[in-house]
C-alpha cells in the first residue's frame, strides 16, 4: 500500500506538472490577438534558429505579443498561484491550523497597505517593495500577539480571530490612503489594482519580482521537513532536534515575503491561499515534504486557469481576485466538510 | 556513568513554583520512575531536563550544560515519548516514525534509505508495522503510544524520556509496555518515566524520584525508597507493599 502510495504521487507530480507546462503553452493563445497553432510552431523554430516561412514583420509581431505581453502575464499567474499556495501550506502546518493563509493571517492586508502608502507618497519601487514587505510582516506578527495575549494554549480560532483583526486594521488604514489619493488618477489605480489583477504586471517587473519569489518558494521547500514536526507541536519538535525558533522565524519571513511581493504584481488574490493546500491535502495525504510542492502546482495551475477562464468567458476582464474569491468560498465550504475529521 | 546531573533546579510558571530546588542524577542503564500528585511538577522536570523549558539552576548532560547543545546534538542523545494527543493533519504513522531521523539528516537532504530502513525495524520492534500506512490520527490511543515509542528508537539516543506512558492503555498493553521498557532498560537504554501507579514503578524502575510540592521528597533505590511511609507522605493512603517469592513486590492499598 505504501509503495502504491508513492507510484501515485509521483504519478501526481508527473501529471500535475504536464498539465501545468501545458496550460502554460495554452494559455499563450489567450486574448485579443490571435495566434494560430501554425503560427505559434513557426514562432517557435524561428525562435531556436531553425527554418520557417513566417515574415519578419509577423516575427516581430508574435515576438512582441508573446514575450512582452502574454508570457509575463502567464508567469505573474503561475508564480502567484505558486507562492500564495505554498505559503499557505507552509503558514497552516506551522500554526498547526488549517484555516489560516496569508490572506487570513493580515499579510495582504498589511502588505496592500503598505505599498499603496508608497505610491501615494510617491516612491521608487524598491522602497514600495520594502515597505510592502514590512507592513506585511507588522499584520502577521499583529495577529499573532494577539492570539499569544489571549490564548496560551494553542487555539485555533484565536489566531484566526487576530488575522480579522489585522487585516481590519490595514484595511482601514488603507481607506485612509486612499481617502487622501488623487481621485481622478491615483484613487482608481489603486482600487483597481487592490481588487486583484494580473493585468498590472508588466513584463520587467514580473522577471524582477520572479525570481526572489522562486527563491522564497525554493526556502519553504527545505524547510517542509521540519513543518512536518512543527506541526506536532513546539516542544515535540524541539525534542525531535529542530530548532523551533530559527524555523518559525525563518518560514514567517519567507512567506510573508513572497506573499507581499504577490501584492506588487497583482493586488489582493485572496482564497488561494487557503484553499489550496487543503486541495492538496485531500489528494496527497498529510506529509508537508509533499504538500508543500504540490500546494505549489496547484496553485499555479489554479490561478493561470481562473485567469484565463474569466478572459474568455468575459468581454470585458473581471478582476481575477474577484474570481479566486467567488470560486473558491464555494470550494473552502465543500472542503471545510472534513473539519471534524481533522485535516 | 553519569549521564545527567542537574543541581538546584527551580522552575516557576508564572507567579507558581513548580518546582524548588531540585536536584537530579541519571546514570545509565537507570529506569527511574518519577512520581509524585497531579501537578507536582513531574512534568516540568522532564521538559527542563530535554531542554524545552529553561529552569534556574545547572542541567549537565554528559559534564555539558545542556544550554550549549545544538538541538541536533540533544536529539541524538535523549528522545521523548510525549502524553498522546491529536494531531490535525492526516499523517500516517511511518511519517511520524520516520520524524524520528529529523536530527540526522541536514537542511539540504531527504531522508535516506537507510532512515527509512531504521523507521521500519523500530515499527517491527514494538510491534506496530503493520499500522504503518494507517492514519495515525485514526489508531487507538495504545497504539499511537507504541508509534511514539518508535518515533524514540528511530532517533536513535540511549537515553528516552516518557511522560505516562501506559496512560489510555488497556491492562494487558500496560504491562506489555512494561516489559518492553524492561528489555529495553536491558539492551542498554535508559528511562526516566512520569507513572501514577507504584506497582509499574516496583515492577519496571530500579530507581524512584518521588516529587511533592515542587521538591524531592525521597531519591533512590526503588526498594528501599518506594516504601509505604512514602506513599502515605505523597498520596494520602495507606498501602502495603508486598514482596512474592518470584522478587517481585506489589503495592496494594489497605482500605
Amino acid at each position: 500500500m505504501k509503495l502504491w502510495g508513492k507510484i501515485l504521487t509521483k504519478i501526481g507530480f508527473i501529471v500535475l506538472t504536464l498539465i501545468l507546462i501545458a496550460f502554460m503553452n495554452g494559455s499563450l493563445f489567450v486574448g485579443n490577438y490571435e495566434i494560430s497553432f501554425e503560427e505559434y510552431l513557426m514562432f517557435l523554430n524561428q525562435l531556436l534558429g531553425l527554418e520557417s516561412n513566417l515574415s519578419l514583420e509577423k516575427y516581430e509581431m508574435l515576438q512582441s505579443v508573446i514575450f512582452e505581453i502574454r508570457l509575463p502575464r502567464i508567469i505573474a499567474a503561475v508564480i502567484i498561484g505558486a507562492t500564495l499556495s505554498i505559503s499557505g501550506a507552509a503558514f497552516q502546518a506551522m500554526f498547526v491550523n488549517p484555516l489560516v493563509s496569508p490572506g487570513i493571517l493580515g499579510v495582504l492586508s498589511g502588505a496592500s497597505f503598505g505599498a499603496a502608502l508608497g505610491m501615494v507618497l510617491g516612491w521608487n519601487w524598491f522602497f514600495i517593495n520594502i515597505s510592502t514587505f514590512i507592513f506585511g510582516m507588522l499584520a502577521v506578527l499583529l495577529a499573532l500577539s494577539i492570539s499569544f495575549i489571549y490564548s496560551s494554549a494553542k487555539n485555533m480560532i484565536i489566531l484566526v480571530l487576530g488575522g480579522i483583526i489585522s487585516s481590519s486594521l490595514f484595511s482601514a488604514l488603507l481607506s485612509i490612503v486612499k481617502y487622501t489619493a488623487d481621485p481622478y488618477n491615483a484613487l482608481p489605480a489603486i482600487t483597481y489594482w487592490l481588487m486583484g489583477s494580473l493585468s498590472f504586471s508588466t513584463s520587467t517587473m514580473v522577471w524582477n519580482l520572479s525570481i526572489p519569489m522562486l527563491c522564497g518558494v525554493l526556502i519553504l521547500l527545505f524547510f517542509s521537513k521540519y513543518l512536518n514536526a512543527l506541526s506536532l507541536g513546539d516542544e515535540e519538535a524541539k525534542a525531535l532536534g529542530v530548532d523551533t525558533l530559527k524555523v518559525k522565524i525563518i518560514v514567517i519571513v519567507v512567506a510573508t515575503f513572497i506573499s507581499a511581493l504577490s501584492v506588487i504584481l497583482a493586488g489582493i488574490i485572496g482564497w488561494i491561499g487557503l484553499i489550496i493546500p487543503h486541495i492538496a491535502r485531500l489528494l496527497f495525504g498529510a506529509d508537508n515534504k509533499i504538500i508543500l510542492p504540490i500546494s505549489a502546482l496547484l496553485g499555479a495551475i489554479f490561478l493561470l486557469m481562473v485567469d484565463n477562464a474569466s478572459r474568455i468567458i468575459f468581454s470585458f476582464e473581471i478582476p481575477i481576485g474577484i474570481v479566486t474569491a467567488i470560486i473558491g468560498i464555494p470550494i473552502f465550504i465543500m472542503v471545510l466538510k472534513n473539519a471534524k475529521r481533522g485535516f | 556513568m553519569l549521564l545527567i546531573d542537574a543541581e538546584n533546579i527551580s522552575f516557576s510558571y508564572r507567579d507558581n513554583q513548580v518546582l524548588n530546588n531540585v536536584d537530579f542524577q541519571l546514570y545509565k542503564g537507570d529506569v527511574l520512575s518519577l512520581v509524585g500528585q497531579n501537578g507536582c511538577g513531574k512534568t516540568t522536570l522532564l521538559k527542563i531536563l530535554l531542554g524545552i523549558y529553561k529552569s534556574k539552576g545547572s542541567v549537565k548532560l554528559l559534564s555539558k550544560e545542556i544550554k550549549e547543545y545544538k538541538h541536533k546534538e540533544l536529539a541524538k542523545l535523549i528522545s521523548y515519548v510525549p502524553q498522546t494527543h491529536q494531531i490535525p493533519f492526516d499523517y500516517t504513522v511511518f511519517d511520524v516514525v520516520l520524524m524520528g531521523r529529523l536530527a540526522h539528516i541536514g537542511l539540504f537532504s531527504n531522508y535516506s534509505l537507510n532512515d527509512k530502513n531504521i523507521a521500519l525495524q523500530c515499527l517491527e520492534k514494538v510491534g506496530i508495522s503493520h499500522l504503518k500506512d494507517n492514519i495515525y490520527s485514526q489508531i487507538s490511543g495504545g497504539e499511537r503510544q507504541l508509534a511514539f515509542i518508535a518515533r524514540a528508537l528511530t532517533q536513535e539516543s540511549k537515553i528516552i524520556f516518557m511522560d505516562e506512558p501506559v496512560t489510555g492503555l488497556d491492562y494487558g498493553n500496560q504491562l506489555k509496555l512494561l516489559k518492553f521498557l524492561k528489555d529495553l532498560a536491558q539492551e542498554g537504554y535508559t528511562f526516566v518515566k512520569t507513572t501514577h501507579y507504584p506497582d509499574h514503578a516496583l515492577y519496571a524502575s530500579n530507581k524512584v524520584m518521588m516529587l511533592k510540592n515542587g521538591k524531592v521528597l525521597d531519591v533512590g533505590e526503588i526498594d528501599t525508597k518506594l516504601t509505604t511511609k512514602n506513599i502515605k507522605e505523597l498520596y494520602d493512603v495507606d498501602v502495603e507493599i508486598i514482596s512474592r517469592k518470584n522478587g517481585y513486590k506489589y503495592c496494594i492499598p489497605t482500605i
